[in-house]
């Protein structure tokens, strides 16, 4: 990024730049280089074993790259520990949905709030009036968050018993409650029927629109990804194989032999 | 059988309302609150002296119930930590000169340094190799207690004798009678904090680290400081519930904190219902009157009859006294009904 650029204030939400990922001697990601600008929803796409899943680790520090930066809004990243990726806006969902199994909906996304509240165990255990406040705060946005997400009905059940979809509706919802300016959604479609996938593809779509959210999402899903998506990039082996509109990029010769294969193989 | 299974399987559908999945509900409290209050003015002291113990051993098994229940992190060194704050207790009385009840905090504070720095190594460890570690810890205290280096101070071998307070103000009572009702004041303080606790934020940031450590770090827990945290608040609670029990008991000596103590510590855990309360009164009531109950069965066999009757708890209510309060509180619905 050039001086010119943060001059003018130009940079993006958050700035991919050549990272590799290396496992022993296994490429894993290879020089890969995007932008998400605000306000999108960015589809990355690719066979398995592309990297998206690696790439998207990278995104909430699990992995380190072995080259390469990434930057949110012009800082890097890859000084922070895992813990403190929420705290700059960046929230995530899981691929298999990774919940918190014993505790109920309302705690769940209570927990989702934790990167944007304060609080000691003295203060708490003593229940200090400003813990009570912050509680009460807190409640409200909770139930605000669960709401939106028509969770009212189970708000008090224990999540470990509610089926798959409504457990990915959960998920969402203890994102959204740190009001992250980057939303990573990890395979949302994955384990979906049918019907299920548009009334999600619409649901990000309003998440995007009324929450003022910018969304990155690896998905299979090709339906799903063509539909929503403003920009997709398209990865094979860890190299970037393609990045355009929708349509330009399931046009791409290249694309469409990573998938389907080609003649000469 | 099956009916027990039925009763295992509808518990989440009870849990639905998860504000009393950690607690009792306001009814409940009063009565059994009531009833601490109320029963020593009409027993033995002897009894009295029992009621307190199971009042301290209670602490004990909260505090541990805190860290495994809560957090989701194996103890078995909690002796360690209850030696720690029931040494403190009676050198600070009996060296220092301090009033009993000014060693508890202090007894208290050493316990959660203590615990948060053993918390710090065993961050690297879960499950049992986190027991195994902490197991070391109890089986290293009772002989560190005993090094002729720290003898002035801990009495070595021989341990040290506390003087049992009277009851201030010239209060017509006796002195187990005024210890039950000073551990009493303190074992609910203890717990109202500790359910305060769960409820918060860091108590809801302990139960996401136990159930999923990734995900809890990606929503901004720092793992690492929240279970040295739960460790330390672990370890204090039971090193103020050692420091209760030198005061009751009269007497601290390196024997009285060995493995065996972790472990009915632990089984009184189980007993009581892993992440239940309430439950720690009862896990130590257990541990503190069923071996008294196999002697009186079988003076021989006591140990043996006592492994039956472990058994038998385990096989009928594996969820322990929490999975009877859950079918309390159904059959009470239903009567309610009908």
């Amino acid at each position: 990024m050039t001086q010119a650029q943060l001059a003018q204030g130009q940079y993006p939400l958050l700035a991919v730049r050549d990272v590799s990922v290396l496992f022993g001697g296994i490429i894993a990601l290879n020089g890969v280089s995007f932008d998400l600008h605000q306000g999108q929803i960015l589809g990355l796409i690719g066979p398995n074993g592309a990297g998206k899943t690696t790439l998207f680790n990278c995104l909430s520090r699990l992995y380190q790259p072995s080259t390469g930066d990434i930057l949110m809004e012009g800082q890097s990243i890859l000084t922070r520990p895992p813990h403190r990726i929420a705290e700059i806006g960046i929230g995530r969902t899981f691929q298999n949905v990774a919940l918190f199994p014993n505790l109920s909906v309302l705690d769940n996304v209570r927990v989702g709030t934790h990167a944007r509240t304060n609080s000691d165990i003295f203060s708490d255990s003593l229940k200090l009036p400003w813990v009570r406040r912050g509680e009460a705060e807190l409640n409200k946005r909770v139930h605000e968050i669960v709401s939106y997400l028509d969770l009212d009905d189970v708000a008090h059940t224990v999540v470990s018993g509610l089926p798959f979809g409504t457990q990915k509706r959960v998920e969402l919802a203890r994102a959204l409650a740190a009001d992250p300016k980057i939303l990573l959604l990890d395979e949302p479609a994955g384990g979906l029927n049918h019907e299920e996938v548009y009334v999600l593809g619409d649901l990000i779509r309003r998440i995007r629109d009324e929450r003022k959210v910018t969304i990155l999402l690896v998905e299979h899903h090709m339906g799903l990804v063509m539909s929503i998506a403003d920009h997709v990039v398209a990865l094979n082996f860890g190299r970037k194989l393609a990045e355009g509109t929708p349509a330009a990029v399931q046009s791409d010769p290249d694309v469409i032999k990573a998938y389907l294969g080609s003649k000469d193989q | 059988m099956s009916a027990v299974e039925d009763v295992v399987t509808e518990a989440p559908a009870v849990e639905a309302v998860p504000k009393r999945s950690m607690t009792l509900g306001y009814g409940t409290s009063l009565v059994v609150l009531a009833a601490l209050i109320l029963t020593p003015l009409f027993v033995k002291n002897f009894i009295i002296f029992q009621m307190t113990q199971i009042l301290y051993f209670g602490l004990a098994v909260l505090a541990l119930n805190i860290l495994t229940g809560g957090s989701g992190q194996f103890s078995l060194g909690q002796s360690a930590f209850y030696a720690v704050g029931a040494y403190t207790s009676a050198i600070l009385m009996e060296h220092v000169g301090m009033n009993y009840a000014l060693t508890l905090p202090v007894a208290g504070a050493i316990c959660f340094g203590f615990g948060f720095l053993f918390g710090q190594p065993a961050l690297r460890l879960s499950g049992v190799y986190l027991a195994l570690a902490t197991f070391a810890l109890a089986v290293a205290m009772p002989q560190l207690l005993k090094l002729g280096y720290f003898e002035h101070w801990t009495g070595g071998v021989q341990g040290l004798v506390v003087t049992k307070p009277d009851a201030p103000f010239g209060l017509p009572m006796s002195q187990d009678m005024w210890l039950y009702y000073f551990t009493l004041a303190i074992t609910i303080a203890i717990y109202i904090f500790s359910v305060n606790l769960l409820k918060s934020r860091s108590g809801r940031a302990f139960m996401a680290i136990r159930d999923n450590e990734i995900a809890a770090s990606a929503m901004g827990v720092d793992v690492a400081l929240y279970k040295t945290l739960a460790f330390g608040v672990s370890a204090g609670i039971t090193g103020v519930a050692g420091g209760l029990g030198a005061i009751a008991v009269q007497f601290v000596a390196p024997d009285s904190f060995t493995i065996t103590l972790a472990i009915q510590l632990f089984l009184g855990m189980v007993v009581g219902g892993v992440g239940w309360l309430p439950g720690s009164i009862v896990g130590a009531a257990f541990i503190i009157f069923v071996p008294n109950i196999a002697e009186g069965i079988s003076k021989g066999l006591s140990g043996a009859v006592f492994g039956v009757l472990l058994f038998l708890v385990i096989f009928l209510v594996p969820h322990g006294a929490r999975q009877v309060a859950i079918v309390a509180q159904q059959l009470i619905g239903k009567l309610k009904k009908t």
